[in-house]
Parts: structure tokens; C-alpha cells; sequence
């Protein structure tokens, strides 16, 4: 396959950007888009060029590292796909296409495609867990979690956290992922303790990142690699209020 | 080859085994909670290993840095595990127990490893359940609500317990949270995209590490009373395996020739089922499973001229299902060096199938047919996804195509029954250490050993040692000149990396690694090859050294620079892997030496002179290593050939 490319290239945080036109010949379509980059790396570095930054580790679509702008979409045209498992089967010989960062204040690029999720880590300190020291657990057969709740819990913990949902959304917003969280510790008998003002506090965090508000355009689902789904923000905002309800019952010593 | 007398001690307490635990946890000295935080640890590497180790010491109270080269620590490569984690819970009421998982991680490991230490890893086996089901880790469940198995290579109960296909990084996500705790509770700093590139020792004893922020360039030195590693395999010398594509070798390196003992570095897993090369633009290889052996059947046309036909058009009797043939007993869940050994085989007899006929089938159309296409849906439908998004086909039609490659290393850093390297103060856990796989690792048992070794077998034995050892801990300043000759060191080797200026990209110099070791070093080896290997090694890194080219500078994002010192690293780790294999003239596990198979073409120990862990001391690169031995005793378990018949 032939391929033209238009690769975002920023030398760093204050640097503006801009993008960069670059051919290739003979992409095998059995490569994955990386694999690609990879190609075109190499040949960038025989020229005696700065070859093109971008993160990616597991190339398996779990560590959920990878992650650009496909002509447009997150994680490129092929759904419930990471960049890394996208191959270029998908597109045709003679295509021309157009790479860039995930694009959100709270996702600053470092460095070409390269950007910082910090924000992401943040979130889940301020309650993604439940809070059990190393060897004080019971038995794990002494609590029963029924096989629907468990399997529901398992569908929202599968997100990587890659950032997709944020890239893609109008507003930047990270709901989806923040909800996705929730909704997995919220929804197995363990996490109940904590879960309102685990909502609550995860919540404030998001928005303190300058992360945006939802008004459900939807697209984050429509990008997300992992099937992760829109039931998870509703549920989230449900045990949000529930969570700003119980703050105020409680006594201001305790706050 | 210089050689010493002096043996390796393991240090494990004598005495019953099922007791020697406990009696040892007793016996060891507490830090009492006020004086902990008067303690500074270095956690490096954040995977199962290093982020339940950093969240638990954490959690003690400990003053703990930890360090990855992710953005993040979520992401680590045990991320990618998908199978399972054994334990000797017995619920399934099957016979099983922790005698057995140590009996049978002891024979699986083929003989090779110590005794205590496996015994140990089997009994804390089922505080991980109970302390991951605890923290929210949504384990597969029965309708009533428990915890449900699956059976796994090499084990007739049924022990592992998973989470869809997707169990390391549920696993995973859980020590993370657990260590995100952490570091909003102030007790964990956290320093992601920063490598450890130098261990810093003073007076004998490991105090500290240099590290290279991967986004500003900036080197730094962080002192501490002990270094803990948990920076995984080295399975990337390689170039093509199922590690992700960050893993590496350094920080183990570096603790090496700073006079941490590198142990049986040979001992490298090859895993049956993966999905085979598509072509030169290759960057790595996908997993599938080993799960799936539990319901799919393994086989190859019976006629050579059979290969080229769809499978559909080779009618039953002209299929050899050779592990069923061969294996009645286990069949399809034969050990994984068997499995790996035998699709070598059939593929060498012209029998594979698939590009370049290196490919075996491995076919799900009986389960399908007996169980009904949902039930293996439930069961493998990730990984039946990822499978057609690489190849571009569909398993539920068309068997699979699987082949070998290279997945796991038994090898590491040599460490004693408290997880501490010869080196005093540095501690290896997790995949970097060589201790309880022996030779030949077990299914779902690295996820297991990871997380005995960093939420319940390191932080007792950390403590103990600052405690018992507090005196000899003096504080090391700032401009000590280990330190600064430690960060000149880093700094140098930067320059010179982007100085050569040469014609070749790191990843060429990689790729021809790779391929050599994949060839000579990998699933069958012998002297002849070796020793070629031995003599084009030491050759390439000259050429490494001459002709790379690095662009960019040290002081900015440089993945290009990022690699190339990991690849240095590799390049010296070759060699020494080159040299244990061909020492090491026996087979044994994963390690297939030509020359000592039995009759039939199994693995033939030799139990008489090569009943020991091969530790090495490095002595300059290029330089003679030398062999250290710790004798491996058997008390309990008897040596046996293995036998999976
Ligand atoms: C595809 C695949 C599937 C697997 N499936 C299973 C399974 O089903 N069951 C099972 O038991 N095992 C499985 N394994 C094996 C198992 O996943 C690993 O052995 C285990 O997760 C390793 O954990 P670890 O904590 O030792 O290292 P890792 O998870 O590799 O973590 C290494 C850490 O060290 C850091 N690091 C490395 N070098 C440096 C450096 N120089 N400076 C700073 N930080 C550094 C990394 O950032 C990372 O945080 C699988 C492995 C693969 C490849
Ligand atoms: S919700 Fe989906 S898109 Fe968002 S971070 Fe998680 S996996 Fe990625
Ligand atoms: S590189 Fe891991 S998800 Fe793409």
C-alpha cells in the first residue's frame, strides 16, 4: 500500500505545532498502524530526522498507552479498537491520512502525539479504591457477589483508561472514564462503604483537572475501545447527588 | 571458565517446611510503627510486584518512592496477563491443596528450584484471593455467588482463578488503586516516565538509584535505606516476544555489574500459543491464552502435502492431534515447554501451517459443538476478538493459528529466601528475581508469585533487615562520591549514546539481536550454536557502539535514546545468557540442550552435576564472569524425570 501522512509534530508543551507531510510505500496490510509509524520512523532516522513521538507499550490494546487522532476519530475508523490493534487492512492504497494528539486542557501534549494523563491518576486518588490494608481480608467465599453483578462490574472495569472518551467529546469531558470507575467498586458488596463519597470526591477532582461537563453528545461511547457505556454516567450521577446529599446530613466535625 | 568454591546460601530456615514461614516471620525483627517512617525505600518498577510492594509498605507506614517508565503505573506489562492466577484455595473440592501446588510448581519447574521458597509461595497463594477479592477485583463467579476456576497447563485440579481474559490487568488495577491510596495519603511519592538508569552502592550496600526523567532529561540520584526491583523479565533480548515493547533489562543490569548476581539467565519460557509472524514489519507478538488449551485440541495435518489445504478439506483421519497422541494423560495442557517443543517439531518435519509454515491449529470446533458457541463466547470472547482483528479471521469458523514464542524468564537476579540479592539492601521480587519457577514457569504462577513476593513476603523481610542492619545504615550525603560518580556515569553514557553518530537505528541492532538469539539461544539449543552465538554477540555490540544512530538531544523526550540504552544493556545480557546456556549441558525445563534429550526426545536432566542455580558475578563487560552455585536440595519432592504421559 501507498500512503500520504499528515503527522501533528510539537517539539514540546509551549511549542504551537503543526502538521507534517510525509509518504509511504510498500505498508504491508497485515501492520498495525504502529507498525506503520514504526516504518516510518525508520526511514525519518535513515534521513538523518527526529523521528515522530508516540506512546504505546503492550501493542495488545490493555495497557491502554497508545492512543492519536485517526482522520478524526479517536483510536482511528475501527470500533471498539486501540490504535495499537488497528490495522491497515482498514484503509486503502492511496489513502491520505491525518494523525494527531488527544486534544483536551487537561491532557497537555509533551511532545508530538505524546500527552500528559496525569490528570486521569489524579482522579483515582481522590477515591478510585476501596480501602483495605494488605492482610486484613476475610476469606474471599465469605462474601458473595452474584455472577450479573459481577459480570456488570467486570464490563465498567475493563477501561484502560487511554483517554479516548475525553479526546473525542465535544466538551473534554472525562465522564465516561470517571463513571466507569465508580460504577465498577460501586457495584460489588466491597465497595459499598465508600461509594457515595467515592463518587463525590472523584467527582470534584475531575473537575478541578479542568475536565468538561457532559451534555450527552455521546461520542465518547461511540470511540471508546472497551465497550464502556453511557448506563455508567447515569448511575455515577445518581450516586454523586446521593454522595452531596449525605455530605450535608453529616455533622461539619466529621467534614 | 573461573569458578569459586564458595557457595550461595539461601538462608531459608530449616526444619518442617510447612512451618518454616511462620517460625521465619516470627523470628525476624518488627519495626515499630513510629520509627517506620523514619525509613526511606525505593520501589523501582510499579507492576503486580512493585505496586503492591510500594502500596503496602505504604500502608506500614514507610517513607516509599516509587518509579516506573509508564505515564503511568496502571500500565505496567502484567497489565497484559490474561489467564489467571493459581491458588491452593481447593474450593472446587477437587483434591487440591498446598502440598500439591508445591509439589507441582517444584515438577514443573523441572527440578530447579528451591524448595522453601515454593512451598512458601503455595501457602500465601490464598491470602492474595482473599486480598484481591477484598479490594474490588471482579473474579469470574458461579451463580450462587463464589469464587469459580478454570484448570491450567500442567495441573489436574482445577486452581486459577481469572477474570474474563483479562485477569493481570484486574489484578493489576487493584495494586494500583491500592498504591494510588497511597500517594493521596502522602505515605507513596509516585514518579512515572522517570528510569532507573544506576544503582548507587556505598559501603557495600545498595542505598540508592540515578534516574533520567523521560520527559526534561533531567538525571538525578535518590538515596534511600534499600532498594526494592520489581522491573520485571527479559524476555526483549529477543526483540520478537509477548512482553510489551517498553520491557527491558536495565535496572537488573545495572544492579549487576554494580555486583548483584545475574541466576540462570538461560531459563526462558517459550509459550505455545501465540499468534504466528505476519511478515517483516513485525514489533511484537500476541498471546493467546493458554486457557484456550483447555478447549481447544492441537493438531497438524498428518501428510505434509496436506499444508496447503483449508482445514475444513483434511478429513478427520488425516489429523494428528500429536499432543493427544503423545500426552493421554494431560493432552492438550502438557507443561509449556512440551507444548512449545512439540510445535517446533511438526513444524521441522514440514507438517506447520500457515506463512512459512510455521503455525499449528488449534481448534475449537468440538467445544463449540458440545458446549454451544455462547458458552466459549463467555469464555474467550476477548481473546477470539483480538485474534481476528490481527489476522483478519474468525476462530469460531477457522482454527486457529498458534505458534511459540517467547513470553516469560525464569532467570533474574539471584535472591535469598528474604527476596534480598547478594547485595545487601537490594531486594528483586516479582519476574526479575530467579527464584520459584526453577527452570520451566507454570501457568497463572507469575501473577501469583508477583504479588506473594510485594504484598506478603517482601515487607517482612524488608523490615527485618533495616531493622537488624539499622547500624550500618549511615546516612549517605548528597555529594557522596559513590553518588556523584553514579550520576557522572549516567550522564556520560547519554553523551556517548547520542554522539557516535553512526548509520544504524537502534531497532536494526535490535532486530539482528533478536533474530540471533531467537536462533541460537531459543527453543532448542546446542554447543555449536552457542558458541557461535558467543563469538557474533561480543561483535555486534563493537558495531553498536561504532555505528549507532541516535537523533535528538538528552534533555527533551527522546524515545530513540530511551531504547538505545536499553538495548546496550541487552547486548551485554546476551552474551552472559549465551554463556549459561552453553555451561549448563544438560536440559532442563525451558533450557533444551540438543545433546541430553531421552530416547523419545524429552527434556533429560542431569541431576548429578547440574543440580544447582548458576548465579554470575560480573567482572567487566567482555570479561570471564564468575559462576557462583547454590546447590538445590530435595526434601520433599522427589526427583523424577518428568513425565506428562
Ligand atoms: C501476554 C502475557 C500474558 C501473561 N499471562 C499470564 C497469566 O495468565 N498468568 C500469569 O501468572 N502470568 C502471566 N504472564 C506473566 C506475568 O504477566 C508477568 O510475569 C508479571 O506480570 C510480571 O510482573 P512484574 O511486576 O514482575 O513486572 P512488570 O509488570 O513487567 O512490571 C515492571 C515494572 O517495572 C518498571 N520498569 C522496568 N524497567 C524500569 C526502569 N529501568 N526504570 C524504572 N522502571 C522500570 C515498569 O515501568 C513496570 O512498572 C503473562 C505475560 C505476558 C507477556
Ligand atoms: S472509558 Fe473507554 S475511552 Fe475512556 S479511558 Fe476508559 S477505555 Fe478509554
Ligand atoms: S499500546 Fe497498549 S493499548 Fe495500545
Amino acid at each position: 500500500m501507498r500512503l500520504t501522512l499528515n503527522v501533528w509534530r510539537q517539539k514540546g508543551p509551549s511549542d504551537k505545532g503543526g502538521f507534517e507531510k510525509h509518504s509511504l510505500s510498500d505498508v504491508s496490510p497485515d501492520s498495525s498502524f504502529l507498525e506503520m509509524l514504526d516504518v516510518l520512523n525508520e526511514q525519518l532516522i535513515e534521513q538523518g530526522k527526529e523521528p515522530i513521538a508516540f506512546d504505546h507499550d503492550c501493542r495488545e490494546g490493555i495497557c491502554g498507552t497508545c492512543g492519536m487522532v485517526i482522520n478524526g476519530m479517536a483510536h482511528g475508523p475501527q470500533q471498539l479498537t486501540t490504535t495499537c490493534q488497528l490495522h491497515m487492512r482498514k484503509f486503502k492504497d492511496g489513502d491520505e491520512i491525518w494523525i494527531e494528539p488527544w486534544r483536551a486542557k487537561a491532557f497537555p501534549v509533551l511532545k508530538d502525539l505524546v500527552v500528559d494523563r496525569g490528570s486521569f491518576d489524579r482522579i483515582i486518588q481522590a477515591g478510585g479504591y476501596i480501602s483495605v490494608n494488605t492482610g486484613s481480608a476475610p476469606d474471599a467465599n465469605e462474601i458473595l457477589v452474584p455472577k450479573t453483578e459481577a459480570d456488570r462490574a467486570m464490563d465498567a472495569a475493563a477501561c484502560i483508561g487511554c483517554g479516548a472518551c475525553v479526546a473525542a467529546c465535544p466538551n473534554a469531558s472525562a465522564m465516561l472514564f470517571t463513571s466507569a470507575k465508580i460504577a465498577h467498586l460501586g457495584l460489588v458488596p466491597q465497595g459499598q462503604p465508600e461509594r457515595y463519597s467515592r463518587a463525590r470526591n472523584m467527582v470534584a477532582q475531575m473537575d478541578a483537572e479542568g475536565f468538561g461537563g457532559c451534555t450527552n453528545h455521546g461520542e465518547c461511547e461511540a470511540v471508546c475501545p472497551k465497550g464502556i457505556t453511557l448506563e455508567n454516567i447515569a448511575r455515577m450521577n445518581r450516586d454523586f447527588v446521593k454522595g452531596m446529599f449525605i455530605a450535608r446530613q453529616e455533622p461539619k466535625a466529621q467534614a | 571458565m573461573a569458578q569459586r568454591n564458595d557457595e550461595l546460601r539461601d538462608n531459608a530456615p530449616s526444619g518442617p517446611i510447612e512451618t518454616a514461614w511462620d517460625r521465619h516471620r516470627f523470628d525476624m525483627k518488627l519495626v515499630n510503627p513510629a520509627n517506620k517512617r523514619k525509613f526511606d525505600v525505593i520501589v523501582v518498577g510499579t507492576g503486580l510486584a512493585g505496586g503492591a510492594a510500594a502500596a503496602t509498605l505504604g500502608e506500614l507506614g514507610y517513607n516509599v518512592k516509587a518509579f516506573c517508565y509508564q505515564d503511568s503505573p496502571r500500565r505496567a506489562h502484567s497489565i497484559a496477563a490474561q489467564g489467571g492466577i493459581n491458588a491452593a484455595k481447593n474450593y472446587q473440592g477437587d483434591g487440591d491443596s498446598i502440598y500439591r501446588l508445591f509439589y507441582d510448581t517444584v515438577k514443573g519447574g523441572d527440578y530447579r528450584s528451591r524448595e522453601r521458597n515454593v512451598y512458601r509461595l503455595a501457602q500465601i497463594s490464598v491470602d492474595i484471593i482473599d486480598q484481591c477479592a477484598a479490594q474490588g477485583v471482579p473474579f469470574a463467579r458461579e451463580y450462587g455467588g463464589t469464587l469459580t476456576n478454570r484448570s491450567f497447563g500442567g495441573a489436574q485440579v482445577s486452581r486459577t482463578f481469572y477474570a474474563r481474559g483479562q485477569t493481570g490487568q484486574q489484578l493489576l488495577l487493584g495494586a494500583y488503586q491500592a498504591l494510588e491510596r497511597q500517594i493521596n495519603a502522602g505515605t507513596v511519592k509516585m514518579y512515572p516516565r522517570t528510569e532507573m538508569l544506576e544503582l548507587i552502592v556505598v559501603d557495600g550496600r545498595a542505598r540508592g538509584i540515578v534516574t533520567r526523567d523521560m520527559v526534561t532529561g533531567k538525571v538525578e540520584a535518590h538515596l534511600a535505606h534499600a532498594v526494592i526491583l520489581g522491573t520485571g523479565g527479559y524476555g526483549n533480548v529477543f526483540y520478537l516476544s509477548t512482553n510489551a515493547k517498553g520491557c527491558n533489562v536495565t535496572a537488573s543490569w545495572r544492579a549487576h555489574r554494580k555486583g548483584a548476581f545475574f541466576a540462570n539467565p538461560c531459563y526462558t519460557q517459550i509459550h505455545p500459543t501465540c499468534i504466528p509472524v505476519s511478515g517483516d514489519h513485525q514489533s511484537k507478538l500476541t498471546l493467546m491464552s493458554e486457557s484456550l488449551r483447555n478447549d481447544g485440541r492441537v493438531w497438524v495435518p498428518k501428510k505434509k502435502e496436506d499444508t496447503g489445504k483449508k482445514p475444513s478439506q483434511i478429513p478427520e483421519a488425516d489429523r494428528d492431534y500429536y499432543l493427544e497422541r503423545k500426552y493421554p494423560a494431560f493432552g492438550n495442557l502438557v507443561p509449556r515447554d512440551i507444548a512449545s517443543r512439540n510445535a517446533k517439531d511438526v513444524c521441522d518435519e514440514g507438517r506447520g501451517v500457515g506463512p512459512g509454515g510455521l503455525g499449528v491449529y488449534l481448534d475449537f470446533a468440538d467445544a463449540i459443538e458440545r458446549l454451544g458457541k455462547k458458552a466459549i463466547e463467555e469464555r474467550y470472547g476477548n481473546l477470539f476478538e483480538m485474534y481476528e482483528r490481527i489476522t483478519d479471521e474468525d476462530p469460531y469458523e477457522v482454527p486457529m493459528r498458534i505458534y511459540p514464542a517467547v513470553h516469560y524468564t525464569m532467570g533474574g537476579l539471584w535472591v535469598d529466601y528474604n527476596l534480598m540479592s547478594n547485595l545487601p539492601g537490594l531486594f528483586v521480587i516479582g519476574e526479575a528475581n530467579f527464584s520459584d519457577h526453577g527452570a520451566n514457569r507454570l501457568g497463572a504462577s507469575a501473577l501469583m508469585q508477583g504479588l506473594a513476593d510485594g504484598y506478603f513476603v517482601v515487607p517482612y523481610t524488608l523490615g527485618n533487615y533495616l531493622w537488624s542492619e539499622r547500624t550500618d545504615q549511615k546516612p549517605v550525603a548528597a555529594d557522596h562520591p559513590e553518588v556523584k560518580k553514579a550520576v557522572a556515569d549516567v550522564e556520560a553514557r547519554t553523551t556517548k549514546l547520542l554522539s557516535i553518530n553512526g548509520k544504524r537505528s537502534v531497532d536494526s541492532f535490535h532486530r539482528e539481536l533478536g533474530k540471533l538469539m531467537w536462533d541460537k539461544c531459543g527453543m532448542a539449543r546446542n554447543e555449536a550454536g552457542l558458541k557461535e552465538a558467543l563469538a557474533r554477540i561480543p561483535a555486534l555490540r563493537a558495531e553498536f557502539w561504532e555505528n549507532l544512530r541516535v537523533p535528538g538531544t538528552g534533555a527533551e523526550l527522546n524515545q530513540s535514546l530511551e531504547k538505545a540504552g536499553r538495548v546496550a544493556d541487552f547486548l551485554e545480557l546476551a552474551e552472559l545468557f549465551a554463556k549459561d546456556a552453553l555451561h549448563r549441558r544438560e536440559s532442563a525445563g525451558g533450557h533444551f540442550r540438543e545433546e541430553s534429550q531421552t530416547p523419545e526426545g524429552e527434556a533429560l536432566r542431569d541431576d548429578e552435576n547440574f543440580s544447582y542455580v548458576a548465579a554470575w558475578e560480573f567482572n567487566g563487560v567482555g570479561e570471564e564472569p564468575t559462576l557462583h552455585k547454590e546447590q538445590l536440595d530435595f526434601e520433599y519432592v522427589k526427583l523424577t524425570q518428568r513425565s506428562y504421559k
